[in-house]
């Protein structure tokens, strides 16, 4: 036993190990802030709030648009007023309630508030007739454009109608947390790496340890491994305990095959472990190496879906996308969560990551700046 | 083996700065020289590539014989160092830092102990490297340099930025060291006292050359009968050691 303690590997996996659990900041980084946002995030998109949608209606002069208006119909009807607004409440058990607040405005107002993102659809009635503003790429303005349509040619009943041929999902990993958990894995494994394993380096190089260290007989590819172990053991905690609390709170399941989702965690180590000590080969100076590590994950943390689906990119982009070791990482995670994928469904994934790993690892290993 | 370092015509250029011309410098086992010089005359150079932490352009250097180039894993066996300046892990203690060191050289926790208590720390045996005071981190360095007993140590301005006292305690331990062991040291300082109290010979160097070389006295007498180093490199150079 002193034998193995006294070896440099696990002297120098211990270090690390002790340095980043007595740093507070680091585990409410890697352990508090996934779970919290987790928790926020899954409340967020999951309970059934009212929906509250902004319309801006232009008005003209000082007479009210709405009044000469096809809307002027529902508005007598229901003159809910708040605030100056016409609210219309809309009931749908299933589909969950929404208010429709028609806010009268002049053009140049309607037009700052879509550009602050309170409203996506602008009204103005044109010769007694309705036009409707709107990006028709942005697919809630359409949504609310279809609602508001209906609503002024069938009267708010339309939006209660019908309840009875809809069905509600219930399958299990179909809720929004069934896809974040795994996004949230896959990212932490990113993060703790790239700031791990790559700013540590950086910092002992210009903090000259690392010169220090290589004045000794201590083989060098032991202090890179040491690294990379002991982040791999933190990273382990981190997403066992970020599981846990999906588990407790949301119930979430894992459906596939563990074995496959414990390779796949350790091909994701591998893969992120050699892109950080590539990063970290050659810079001292922490403000490159802060802007290195942010040109490798912040592309990634945008494109790679872990808060929201890829499928919205352009279909040219989404090849690109698929390839980049964050997207491999989340998409096979989340096909083991929620699909019941097994090593069948990912080993393409398993292989690529732990290639991509190994490769950049000894790519930066040879150029590798000791001094 | 007369000598234990031997540095024959050893160059070093950084782009269009020549930091060190050809040097020739021999140190036999035991001896403590003192390398002195103005701000970039070269020393650290010097001494990072008797370390091998920096190749020669072009001469040579031999350790107990040996040159680096495929002797390295033997040499850092026979070496120790403290850098010029050099922070540890943050967040170990006095303890764990040396127990980390110590694991490189495959020593044991006795060891650990021994050179803790060797440098005074034995107060601090539990406390973060970030909470030491300077001179107290100036003697950890210095501990991790000696773990190994080496055989050349190597002391890139130990004593830098430390009070009058906390030097005198440095120069005591080196003191003890050189009574009880065999080691030789090469100790790079901008203090003459230091210099004066611990080295058997001065090495004066400026502008990557070195201007002398030999016992203080046979030095002073040598040059005009200087009454101090300062006085020596006016003699010798008609600048002042320090402005
Ligand atoms: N990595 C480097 N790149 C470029 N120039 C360097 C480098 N290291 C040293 N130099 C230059 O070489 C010269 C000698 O530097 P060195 O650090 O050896 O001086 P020194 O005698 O140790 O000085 P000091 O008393 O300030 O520590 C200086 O002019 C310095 O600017
Ligand atoms: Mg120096």
């Amino acid at each position: 036993m002193n034998k193995i303690k006294n070896h440099q590997l696990y002297r120098l996996t211990a270090a690390h190990i002790k340095e980043i659990v007595r740093e507070p900041v680091v585990l409410f980084w890697g352990i508090v802030f996934p779970i919290l946002m987790a928790w926020g995030l899954g409340i967020a998109f999951s309970s059934k709030q009212d929906l509250n949608r902004e319309i801006a209606v232009i008005k003209h002069s000082n007479t009210s648009t709405i009044q000469k208006s096809a809307l002027q119909n529902i508005i007598e009807h229901y003159p809910d007023k708040e605030k100056g607004d016409y609210a219309l409440s809309l009931k749908n058990e299933k589909l969950g309630n929404v208010k429709l607040s028609f806010h009268e405005c002049t053009e140049a107002e309607a037009h700052v508030m879509l550009k602050k993102g309170t409203i996506s659809l602008i009204i103005d009635v044109v010769d007694d007739k309705l036009v409707y503003y709107f990006d028709p790429v942005n697919a809630e303005a359409q949504l609310i454009y279809q609602l508001v349509k209906g609503v002024v040619y069938n009267g708010p009943q339309y939006y209660a109608s019908h309840q009875e041929e809809i069905k509600p999902l219930t399958v299990t990993g179909t809720r929004y947390i069934d896809f974040l958990i795994p996004g949230l894995i896959a990212m932490g494994i990113m993060m703790s790496s790239s700031w791990g394993i790559s700013y540590t380096l950086i910092e002992r190089r210009s903090k000259k340890l690392l010169r220090r260290m290589v004045a000794t007989p201590m083989r060098k590819s032991n202090l890179l491994i040491a690294l990379i172990f002991a982040r791999f053991i933190m990273n382990i905690i981190e997403a066992v305990l970020l599981y846990a609390f999906a588990y407790w709170y949301f119930d979430l399941q894992i459906q596939g095959n563990l074995i496959a989702l414990a390779l796949l965690f350790i091909a994701g180590n591998i893969a992120f472990a050699g892109i950080s000590v590539l990063i970290s080969s050659h810079t001292a100076n922490s403000e490159v190496g802060n802007g290195l590590i942010n040109a490798v994950v912040t592309p990634m943390m945008v494109l790679s879906g872990v808060f929201f689906s890829y499928h919205h990119f352009p279909a040219w982009a989404i090849t690109f996308i698929e390839n980049l070791p964050l997207t491999m990482l989340a998409d096979g995670m989340r096909s083991i969560f929620n699909e019941g994928a097994g090593l069948l469904e990912i080993w393409k994934s398993l292989l690529v990551l732990s290639a991509t790993g190994i490769i950049t690892f000894v790519v930066g290993l040879k150029i590798f700046k000791w001094y | 083996m007369e000598y234990i370092v031997e540095v024959s015509n050893v160059k070093k250029s950084f782009k269009e700065v020549h930091a060190v011309k050809g040097v020739n410098l021999t140190i036999k086992p035991g001896e403590f020289v003192g390398l002195l010089g103005p701000n970039g005359a070269g020393k650290t150079t010097m001494v990072e590539m008797i370390e091998g932490l920096q190749h020669p352009d072009s001469g040579e250097i031999k350790i107990a014989g040996k040159t680096w180039k495929n002797n390295s894993k033997e040499l850092h066996q026979l070496i120790g160092l403290s850098l010029q300046e050099t922070h540890f892990i943050d967040r170990l203690s006095v303890f764990e830092t040396g127990q980390l060191f110590a694991s490189f050289y495959k020593l044991g926790t006795d060891r650990v102990n021994e050179v803790i208590e060797l440098v005074g720390l034995q107060e601090k045996r539990k406390a973060y490297v970030t909470t030491l005071s300077g001179g107290q981190r100036q003697r950890l360095a210095l501990g991790i340099a000696l773990l190994n007993k080496p055989s050349v140590l190597l002391l890139d301005e130990p004593t830098t930025g430390l009070d009058p006292n906390a030097r005198r305690e440095i120069w005591m331990i080196l003191k003890k060291l050189k009574d009880e062991q065999n080691t030789s040291l090469i100790l790079t300082t901008h203090y003459m006292e230091e210099a004066e109290f611990l080295c058997d010979r001065i090495v004066m160097m400026d502008q990557g050359t070195i201007l002398a070389d030999g016992p203080l006295d046979q030095l002073l007498r040598d040059f005009d009968n200087a009454r101090n180093l300062d006085e020596l490199f006016i003699n010798m150079t008609g600048r002042h050691l320090y402005e």
